[in-house]
């Protein structure tokens, strides 16, 4: 099993929807069991509802139920840590059905993608893979209860509509509610997608409206269940000590103070992956299991571990970056080539070039990792706040050597994902500790644990040389990268950027230059390396941004209207044609489908420049910057205001961001997430940075590692979203690439003083 | 291992823990209070705020043998029905996105506006720095809190149904 990072996967909506919809088929076929002449009939079981009353229940797909008390149930098949999916997704099906929102029930999926269609919630794709399936399916379900109305009327279905969960007969007004038609329609043929017309979108009374999260007051009132928060029975918490260097192991352990610790009830070996460190496996360590968590952690502080570190034990951070920047100087691995940039080197006028270094990064979920495990009579149940259920349950599968329908992954709400989520080691790591010690056990990682074993976004090294020609054209744009590559954490062999990393920016670089190489070079990982909010975009975007802020400076320009001249004729870009090796994956969708359209791109360029003001006279001390980015299939532009003071304390004023994600499913979320994602990007680029030295991370929690806090965050963070019939793409990630070049061009702007290093660092 | 008795949203709890456990692991192992989050374990984030006689403290690093006869609150017990004005604020403005962090946010904001009901932008900044928040939340909070202590400063929420 290989768990491939969401933007190398592919997930074509055109094919998660015929499975989808075949799986529901299946299914039914296994629940209700009643088919008639080769037709599905709607009908799946018999219940009663708690005062003992006969339900039927009608279920067309698996996404929806509804009972003939008229109960409509949505089923959120992804994984919800703040971006709105547990939300936005049951609401698209909601809207195409005709239901009272105000009375649906949601319900979470547990991790069964043959059943539900990917649930990986990563990669910013919830939407952009389900926004037709979940339309189709509500589609499907309300002409199934017309068909059964117009039968009861007798009229035909042509003058029925659905509304606030009942059908209506539009010529006598005549309703009947949902749970009144759910026994006859259980009778009928479920129709297909094909035979369903999809609502006008002036239709819509949920899309492209603003929404609350279904969670809301369970969350203001504590009552919303994370990972920490799942309990079972006799559950033990473990704590565990893991070796600070990647790939080592466990080479002798004293536990005897350890197990002196009242509470502490075991302790047991967790055996690592080695090398390499993989995506799903646990580092190597010990457990200590103990009946609550501050047993748990006092009785590993009096731990005594000794450790064989392996071969990572003398890698230091510092030093590699020294060895990757000598390399910028060197010939490396060409990997796009549009012209002669040789040739445009040797004419240019102007030669601007830069050297940009960019730090690893940890996640920090403000829920550190955990996950609760129970193993008995040859069976698995997993509570876990995961991003990826499926690729946790394969993990577990392959851990414990259990048969697939043996393991179930129950889902929770997640305190923050970011990507760290994605990655089941720590669910694996319950479940084998669980099986190891025969207890019913709830991993806890602390925030140490945290901080010190992450999957970190990879520092990075880059150099971009910008030619400038006699008729002050950019004439040439060549971009070196070094950096450790997310596939090296599965395949040491991998020494460069995969293609899914190098398309977040350079090979995706849309500039009508005429003279393009990018050229990328060796570096090794030495810790786990994964993928982080918006992924390699963060510093490719960065030296990208920056270096075109210098071109607009050189050509005397400004740098919106530089931008606007460099993108050339409206027109959609392909890329492959000038991919030298490897190839262009378009975040895992056909570029037919998904085209790069300049027009969209200037779309928000010139909205973003008119909403923020921009060009207006500011103060001395004060700058906006600007900078523009394609990532995850959306288009978004970002203008940063900032005053920087006489002490070089920066305040960020104020943000805007114009986005083109196409429709936009909750307005509020897609607003929400931007804000969202300005401060994430804040934290990146102002205050967060990890460094290894011997080995170890050298960071242990928010002291070390910082992350923005409310007095030094942006004060004002406007989004304006473009209005789209457009197929509509994620918005999770593409607010953070564009938003560290925005604020570092606004710094110039407000200082003169130029950025290539993150995270920013003006002097005192 | 002592005997404490602790009164927790008004309901006396006995429980037996290591003198030095935090208020925290036993709120929410011992008593199965689970709304106080985990963050840091060492009063960086604010996960974890609970008020003891109205004051807000980071329960993560407050030992149980320092609790003695005083009076906790967590946001299971901040009001009756989940209807304290923070908390309607918190759902008119549509605050939360993971929501992991919010709970400790609006015991550290209730607590504030106990002191000082009508805190400025800038005194809401000082008092929620030590309360972090991974998702980005905080110009909503700020918005939820002066909608509370200055309605008349503060724009209509964002969200109409």
């Amino acid at each position: 099993m290989k768990i491939l990072s969401p933007f190398q996967k592919k997930v074509k909506s055109i094919t998660v929807e015929p499975e989808v919809f075949s799986a529901s088929r299946r299914d039914f076929l296994k629940v209700g069991g009643i088919l008639s002449g080769g037709l599905m009939l709607g009908v799946s079981f018999w219940s009663c509802n708690d005062k003992g009353k006969k339900l039927v229940t009608l279920a067309p797909n698996v996404y929806l139920s509804i009972t003939s008390d008229g109960q409509v149930t949505i089923v959120a098949h992804r994984v919800e840590m703040g971006q709105g999916i547990r939300t936005g997704l049951p609401l698209i099906l909601a809207d195409e059905l005709g239901a009272d929102w105000s009375k649906v029930k949601v319900v979470q999926a547990e991790g069964d993608e043959k059943k539900y269609g990917n649930q990986n919630t990563d990669g910013s794709f919830s939407v952009r893979s389900f926004y037709k399936p979940m339309r189709e399916a509500g589609a499907i379900a309300k002409l199934l209860l017309m068909q059964a109305a117009a039968k009861k009327w007798q009229v035909p279905v042509e003058e029925c509509d659905t509304a606030n969960s009942q059908v209506i007969h539009k010529g006598s007004d005549r309703k009947l509610n949902f749970g009144e038609v759910v026994e006859i329609a259980s009778q009928l043929p479920i129709p297909t997608a094909k035979d369903v017309k999809l609502k006008e979108p002036q239709r819509f009374n949920l899309i492209g409206k603003a929404t609350p999260i279904i969670d809301l007051h369970d969350i203001v009132t504590g009552k919303a269940v994370f990972g920490i928060d799942a309990v079972t029975e006799g559950l033990k918490i473990a704590v565990v000590k893991r070796c600070p260097v990647v790939g080592g192991t466990v080479k002798s352990v004293n536990d005897t103070k350890t197990l002196a610790v009242p509470g502490v009830i075991k302790v047991v070996q967790v055996r690592g992956a080695g090398l390499p460190a993989t995506l799903r496996k646990p580092l190597a360590g010990v457990a200590v299991i103990a009946e609550n968590t501050w047993a748990a952690i006092k009785g590993r502080e009096l731990l005594e571990v000794e450790w064989e570190p392996g071969p990572n034990a003398g890698y230091d951070s510092a030093q590699q970056i020294t060895e990757l920047t000598a390399k910028m100087a060197q010939n490396g691995t060409v990997r796009r080539k549009r012209g002669d940039f040789n040739a445009a080197r040797a004419k240019a006028t102007k030669v601007i070039d830069h050297t940009y270094i960019a730090p690893y990064l940890a996640h920090a979920t403000l829920e550190p990792p955990n996950a609760t495990a129970v193993v008995k009579n040859g069976t698995c149940e997993i509570w876990a706040p995961t991003q990826n259920p499926q690729g946790a349950k394969d993990a577990v599968v392959e851990a414990l050597g259990l048969p697939a329908d043996k393991v179930k992954v129950n889902v929770t709400l997640l305190g923050g994902g970011f990507g760290r989520k994605s990655k089941p080691d720590y669910v694996v790591e319950a479940a084998v500790i669980a099986q190891a010690s025969g207890l019913p056990v709830k991993v806890q990682w602390t925030r140490e644990d945290d901080i010190h074993h992450d999957y970190f976004h990879a520092m990075s090294v880059q150099r971009i040389v910008a030619t400038i020609d006699q008729h002050n054209k950019l004439s040439g744009w060549n971009h070196h990268i070094a950096y450790p590559s997310i596939g090296a954490t599965e395949d040491l062999k991998a020494l460069q950027p995969g293609d899914g990393e190098l398309m977040q920016g350079p090979t995706d670089f849309p500039f009508d230059v005429p003279n393009i190489k990018v050229e990328t070079h060796d570096a090794a990982a030495h810790v786990r390396i994964g993928w982080l909010r918006s992924v390699r975009n963060i510093p490719q975007v960065f030296a990208i941004g920056t270096m075109l802020d210098e071109v607009a400076v050189a050509r005397g320009m400004d740098p919106v209207a530089n931008a606007l001249d460099l993108l050339g004729p409206d027109r959609n870009i392909t890329f492959s044609e000038e991919m030298v090796k490897g190839a262009y994956p378009n975040y895992g969708e056909d570029i037919a489908d998904y085209p790069w359209e300049v027009s969209r791109m200037k779309g928000v360029i010139q909205r973003v420049a008119t909403e923020s003001g921009w060009g207006e006279q500011l103060p001395a001390g004060t700058g906006m910057g600007f900078a523009a980015h394609k990532s995850f299939l959306t288009y978004v532009a970002c203008v940063v205001k900032v005053q920087v003071d006489a002490n070089n304390r920066i305040t960020i004023q104020q943000v805007d961001y114009a986005v083109d994600c196409g429709v936009a499913v909750n307005v509020d979320r897609v607003r929400s997430q931007f804000e969202g994602g300005a401060q994430f990007a804040a934290s990146l680029a102002l205050k967060s940075a990890i460094t290894i030295k011997n080995g170890q991370v050298e960071q242990s929690n928010f002291d070390g590692y910082q992350i923005i806090r409310m007095p030094e965050s942006p004060r004002e963070i406007r989004v304006h979203i473009v209005e789209s019939q457009a197929k509509p793409t994620g918005v999770g990630e593409p607010p953070v690439p564009p938003f560290t070049p925005a604020l570092c061009n606004a710094i110039f702007a407000a200082t003169g003083k130029r950025i290539y290093n993150l995270p920013i660092d003006l002097g005192a | 291992m002592a005997k404490y008795s602790i009164l927790v949203n008004g309901t006396k709890h006995e429980v037996d823990a290591l003198e030095d456990m935090p208020l925290l692991w036993v709120l929410r192992d011992i008593i199965g209070l689970k709304g106080t989050k985990f963050g840091c374990g060492r009063a960086l984030c604010g996960a974890c705020t609970v008020h003891l006689d109205g004051n807000a403290i980071r329960s993560c690093s407050y030992p149980i043998s320092a609790v003695g006869d005083s009076k906790i609150t967590t946001i299971e017990g901040l009001s009756e029905n989940g209807d304290h004005p923070l908390q309607q604020a918190w759902e008119k403005y549509v605050v939360p996105q993971c929501g992991y962090c919010q709970t400790g946010q609006i015991m550290n904001a209730a607590a504030l506006l106990k002191k000082n009901p009508h805190p400025s932008g800038h005194e809401i900044e000082q008092a929620m720095q030590g309360n972090l928040c991974r998702c980005g939340t905080y110009n909503r909070i700020k918005t939820a809190i002066l909608s509370v202590a200055s309605p008349a400063t503060v724009a209509p929420a964002v969200i109409t149904e």
